[in-house]
């Protein structure tokens, strides 16, 4: 299957500075691709590249196998939903739907039989006759979706389309992307902040931090073997518990040291021989230390440490306690006896264990 | 507690009679100053409808005592500008001949200066657009002799065309700046949609910008109206004989008549000069501080 976006080598500057850096990026047909990271990484930059709205400084572009690179953007097969949904103000909803063909000269009765397919899915039927101005956030957002549906392009973009929103119709609106995509089997470019909202609807997820893409992989690959700190510590809420510790080889297997301020160190037994450097940093998802008792499994061992903090969070309680001079969480259950200045029997899952390099922040297993 | 809330009322009602003693000093001192304004207008139009007889014999401030329309007459189609009896009239439609086709295009060519500025940025933008808010602060009188020279070079000297190219080339500076100012607050992304829609750079102005426009557009209009109807120095110099504008020949009454003043005449002839700016104010007034206001509300 010949990929719908294929980025080569892709370089975009502004002057002197450097924007993005050497991008290399390929999706399927009925991907859902989402770029992710925090704000000024260049997301949005690379999605406007797609697009054809910045021209890009070095490397290629394909779009459904056609070189795009320097092809205007009307002429890419693609349609876009931006953050302040960005409707014509002073036309009706249907206008607003109906603009792009009418631009390209489509005929009125394909425009109206498009239009009305599109207001069904998207249930805008009695909007058809309002100006933007008297439609709400969800609705415009609608709208936004309905002008770039009925163009039925190879690829859609969407840039930040639901951080206006508030947070109940913004959970809301996630759900129905996701359903949209289902149903139209549509390929996707999504640009977002949110980690949460990357993880639920990405099929692919790219995480960019600098310009430079960081990795690149599905959501459970992210989420569970990040490739640096920085990813470890960017997906996930509350983020991955990141432990400075000591290994060394014991023959079988790999030791792990971790000092406490409190207590003796604290020493861990991972079964894989994974030949780690002395110092390293240790990844570990706070669901994956539970209560003595409450996780069984081959890497699973336990240990006594002293809780400093309980947050129940109403289905889960978390568990804060220090190790390695950080403060780690653990995820229990909700019905958990842990007490705040008690020692509390903790089970660390040591083979979800990710390893660190300590200088690099590269991952080492 | 009562005897803590007895000062405490005391002080609201005194405050309460002191809003009201300050909102009727500040309608008194409105008052005042709207009558100082008017004064002027006042003694001209009454001054306008009496006859020259009762000038000479009555105070200046009296109403007339027999209103007469013989001055308006004369003032409109029989007062002398020179040689010429003409009064008014032929120079009351050079102004329009002038005005409107300059006002028409400073207004369509700033929108569409201020749209490049605000929405299209290329390099060397911001220089340009200082350049053009430049040209707003350059006195009228350093541009006389190179503009006289240039229009003699075009061949439209001392012509309606020379005087409408004029008063477009003045106008730009301003009339982009408020263009400029209205679309910079116009969120960019609407552009980046209708190019992904496949509209181009004068289908996206025509059928996105100028639709948006109406608040600035008004703004423009009054601005420039004003500015060229009122304009004598341009008027004054780049005209000749037959097409010189309203504010010229009003001089010419005033300045060339010989003998007996013709105060009334004078006066009359002064307000149907002013009055198409007046009306301009009157219809429109309200959407020039709406659109003033406008780029500053909009998000």
């Amino acid at each position: 299957m010949a990929p719908i976006l294929d980025i080569n080598n892709l370089y975009k500057n502004y002057g002197a500075t450097e924007i993005l850096k050497d991008i290399n990026i390929s999706i399927d047909p009925g991907d859902f691709l989402v770029l992710v990271g925090p704000s000024g990484c260049g997301k949005s930059t690379l999605l406007n590249c797609i697009a054809g709205l910045e021209e890009i400084t070095g490397g290629t572009l394909f779009i459904g196998g056609n070189d795009m690179t320097h092809v205007s953007p009307k002429d890419r097969d693609i349609a876009m939903v931006f953050q302040s949904y960005a409707l014509y103000p002073t036309m009706s909803v249907a206008k607003n739907i109906t603009f792009g063909m009418k631009v390209r000269g489509v005929d009125q009765a394909t425009q109206d039989a498009k239009l009305k397919d599109v207001a069904s899915l998207l249930q805008i039927e009695p909007l058809l006759n309002r100006r933007p101005s008297q439609l709400s956030g969800g609705q415009r957002q609608r709208v936004a979706m309905g002008r770039a549906l009925v163009r039925d392009p190879k690829l859609f973009l969407f840039d930040e389309p639901l951080s206006n929103l508030d947070a109940k119709l913004r959970v809301e609106m996630r759900t129905e992307i996701k359903k949209l995509h289902q149903t139209l089997d549509a390929s996707i470019v999504y640009v977002t902040h949110d980690q949460i909202e990357a993880m639920t609807l990405a099929t692919k997820i790219v995480v960019l931090k600098g310009g430079i893409v960081q990795q690149i992989g599905t959501p459970a690959e992210i989420y569970n073997n990040p490739a640096n700190l920085f990813v470890a510590d960017f997906m996930g809420s509350p983020a991955m518990n990141l432990i400075p510790a000591q290994a060394s080889n014991n023959g079988s297997g790999t030791q792990i040291s971790i000092a406490r301020e409190s207590g003796e160190t604290l020493v861990l037994n991972d079964a894989r021989d994974l030949s780690l450097p002395q110092d390293v940093i240790l990844g570990l998802r706070p669901e994956d230390i539970a209560e003595a008792g409450f996780r069984a499994g081959a890497g699973v061992q336990e240990a006594a440490c002293m809780v400093d903090m309980v947050e129940p969070a109403g289905a889960d309680t978390y568990v804060v306690s220090e190790l390695g001079g950080k403060q780690v969480t653990a995820r229990l259950h909700a019905e958990t006896s842990a007490q705040a200045g008690q020692l509390l029997n903790l089970a660390f899952d040591m083979s979800k264990v990710s390893y660190f390099a300590k200088e690099t922040g590269e991952r080492l297993n | 507690m009562t005897d803590l809330s007895m000062p405490q009322t005391q002080t609201r009602t005194q405050s309460a009679t002191g809003k009201i003693a300050l909102r009727w000093l500040l309608y008194v001192l409105l008052g005042l100053f709207a009558l100082y304004y008017l004064m002027p207008l006042f003694v001209m139009l009454t001054t306008s409808l009496k006859s020259l007889e009762e000038i000479r014999t009555g105070s200046l401030i009296s109403l007339p005592r027999e209103v007469s329309f013989d001055a308006w007459k004369t003032a409109w189609s029989g007062a002398c500008t020179g040689i010429q009896c003409e009064g008014l009239r032929p120079y009351f439609w050079n102004s329009v001949l002038i005005a409107v086709p300059a006002v028409f295009l400073s207004t369509l060519l700033g929108a569409l200066n201020g749209y490049v500025v605000a929405q299209w940025r290329f390099k060397g933008a911001n220089i340009i657009f200082s350049l053009m808010l430049f040209g707003c602060f350059i006195p009228f009188q350093v541009v006389l002799l190179p503009m006289a020279r240039l229009l003699g070079i075009m061949g439209i000297a001392g012509t309606i065309p020379g005087l409408i190219f004029v008063h477009v080339i003045y106008g730009l500076g301003f009339t982009t700046l408020f263009f400029r100012n209205y679309y910079v607050t116009i969120p960019s992304e609407l552009t980046k949609a209708a190019r992904v829609d496949g509209a181009g750079f004068m289908r996206i102005f025509w059928s996105i910008f100028l639709p948006l426009s109406l608040p600035i557009i008004v703004v423009t209009v009054i601005w420039q109206f004003t500015q060229i109807w009122n304009d004598f120095l341009f008027g004054v110099s780049f005209s000749q004989a037959g097409t010189q504008p309203v504010t010229v020949a009003l001089n010419n009454i005033v300045n060339s008549t010989t003998g007996v003043k013709e105060y009334n005449v004078d006066m009359a002839a002064a307000i149907i000069a002013g009055l198409p700016t007046l009306l301009v104010y009157v219809v429109a007034g309200k959407y020039f501080i709406r659109g003033l206001t406008a780029g500053s509300v909009k998000g």
